[in-house]
């Protein structure tokens, strides 16, 4: 879905891994439906959100027709660290839907003279989203659970993860997040991750998508959604 | 020009629209939406004696026309608040009125007590009834003599000043609730907090919340919240301030109706967060098409 400000307006400065908060029209969708921002385009001011069919309301999202005006709150929450060591390498870990946010990001990088790597997985070649794009961008990893792209199995029994890296980026399904922080901390490698914990309000006000962590509970809209692994209480 | 202006116990109020507790943050995460001062009032999320962690995640789910939330009175404890929060938001013109929760009598009254003395806390709203906490808030809001005794401490620890208590919809009769805290010197009501409910992920076979049960708040209350907030008002003679699935202007002026003199509006401030304006907009607006000058002349005229 690519998106335009209704009233002519420039978009706000957004940051790789923040995200918006989307009203749905539709007598049985109450909340906003938060969605992570997949790509920005400033020249022809645009954002792009990529949205799967995971329920009523992005359903009925993705099915509006062109034109359709929605009301969004953006930017809403912090993005991923885009500071690197020089010529450190980075490999962004995406799965499923969750790669959305990873192309953003990549593209953030690789405008700042960095050589961003991916490693994406997906049930199917069909379900790898976004692939040519990513392609465009850096290197790209694949991993599909029948095969039918790029290394049979999940993202963590990739080799690439036997290399040395400064730094790893993260975003998909809970328990693939836990998977790699848990191979982060064994190979001492920085990482951060996006939750996307069900929340209400995305201002930080309702106190529903709170995180644990050494802080004690915060809330993920507000304090995240990308978080560094060393702030966490995953085990 | 219409007069908006109501009067709870003492405290005067610009308009009946304020905010309810635990859906508008400290105020502070909305300054990007609306003008605060516009407010009559804004009631911050609910305050303990001590700090509080809040119920494990998942705390939300959404249901039909609402939500179902078990947060559980996540918040730094009153302390921090006086020392942190308060100096940040207490420059706002509109009335700041703080929730105050406890585990147990001497919490809710300790807690009253230290905040009594801030200039620009004009009132506390008295929980006594969130049903997300295991200990203390709805059990005492559920019987006629538990809700009078935290009254009646709260009323000793924090005189002279307004104080509100909010009662919970999880009783046979909430005008025998509001008749006994009244008796007790509150100096208003408001209703409804959240109704119990349940609702169960039936793939998984295990319940949405981490605490099972959580509170029903959103438009789906709203009826329920218009009769008791009518039964209420006509049982007692202080002011009811009335709540419970306030979507809009046309929702709040229902509310009033029904016997409300100021409405809290909460649930809609997650979808969108400058609806109170919205619905201060449809107040003026409401008054002017039906020739009525004084807001006040329409309360609990049904």
């Amino acid at each position: 879905m690519i998106l335009t400000p209704a009233d002519g307006e420039s978009l706000p400065k957004m940051s790789p891994g923040q995200f918006v908060q989307i009203s749905v029209d539709a007598p049985d969708v109450f909340l906003r439906r938060p969605i992570s921002v997949n790509d920005v385009d400033p020249k022809e001011n645009t954002i792009t959100l990529l949205i799967r069919n995971a329920g009523k309301g992005t359903t009925i999202l993705t099915s509006l027709p062109s034109g359709n005006h929605l009301n969004i709150l953006l930017p809403l929450g912090n993005g991923f660290t885009t500071e690197i060591p020089e010529n450190g390498r980075v490999l962004l870990i995406g799965g499923g839907v969750g790669v959305a946010p990873l192309l953003y990001l990549g593209k953030t990088l690789k405008n700042k003279g960095f050589k961003p790597e991916f490693l994406l997985g997906a049930r199917t070649s069909s379900d790898l989203l976004s692939i040519d794009e990513f392609r465009e961008t850096g290197t790209v990893y694949t991993c599909t659970e029948d095969g039918s792209d790029g290394i049979q199995g999940l993202v963590t029994s990739h080799p690439i993860l036997n290399e040395s890296f400064c730094r790893y980026y993260c975003c998909g399904p809970a328990p693939m997040m836990k998977a790699v922080a848990k191979i982060a901390r064994q190979n001492g490698i920085d990482c951060e991750v996006s939750l996307e914990n069900m929340m209400a309000c995305g201002l930080g006000a309702c106190l529903c998508c709170i995180e644990k962590t050494v802080k004690g509970n915060v809330c993920v809209c507000t304090e995240g959604p990308v978080f560094n692994i060393s702030s966490l209480t995953w085990n | 020009m219409t007069k908006l202006s109501v009067n709870i116990g003492n405290l005067q109020l610009a308009n009946p629209v304020l905010t309810a507790s635990g859906t508008f943050g400290y105020g502070e995460e909305f300054t990007p939406f609306i003008n605060i001062d516009r407010l009559g009032g804004y009631i911050i999320k609910g305050t303990t004696l001590n700090p509080r962690e809040g119920n494990d995640y998942p705390r939300m789910v959404e249901t039909p026309s609402g939500m179902l939330n078990a947060v559980g009175l996540q918040n730094k404890g009153v302390d921090y608040f006086i020392e942190n929060i308060y100096p940040r938001i207490s420059h706002f013109k509109s009335r700041l009125i703080v929730n105050v929760s406890g585990a147990n009598i001497d919490d809710y009254a300790e807690t009253a007590r230290r905040l009594h003395h801030l200039d620009n806390v004009s009132a506390i709203e008295v929980n006594i009834s969130c049903p997300n906490v295991k200990e203390g808030g709805m059990a005492f809001g559920t019987t006629t003599t538990g809700a009078a005794a935290v009254t009646k401490a709260v009323r000793r620890a924090y005189p002279d000043k307004t104080l509100i208590v909010k009662l919970s919809p999880n009783v046979t009769s909430i005008a025998e609730i509001a008749k006994a805290v009244e008796a007790e010197g509150a100096d208003s009501v408001s209703l409804i907090n959240t109704l119990m409910g349940m609702s169960i992920d039936v793939e998984k076979r295990r319940p949405h919340l981490s605490t099972i049960t959580g509170g029903l708040s959103g438009p789906a209350v709203r009826p329920i919240a218009i009769r008791m907030v009518w039964q209420t008002a006509k049982a007692v003679d202080i002011p009811v301030i009335g709540l419970g699935g306030i979507m809009n202007g046309r929702d709040a002026i229902e509310f009033m109706l029904a016997g409300a003199t100021a409405v809290e509006i909460g649930t809609a401030n997650f979808i969108d967060p400058s609806v109170t304006m919205k619905v201060i907009d449809y107040m003026e607006d409401y008054c002017l098409r039906h020739g009525i000058s004084n807001i006040n002349d329409i309360i609990g005229c049904i």
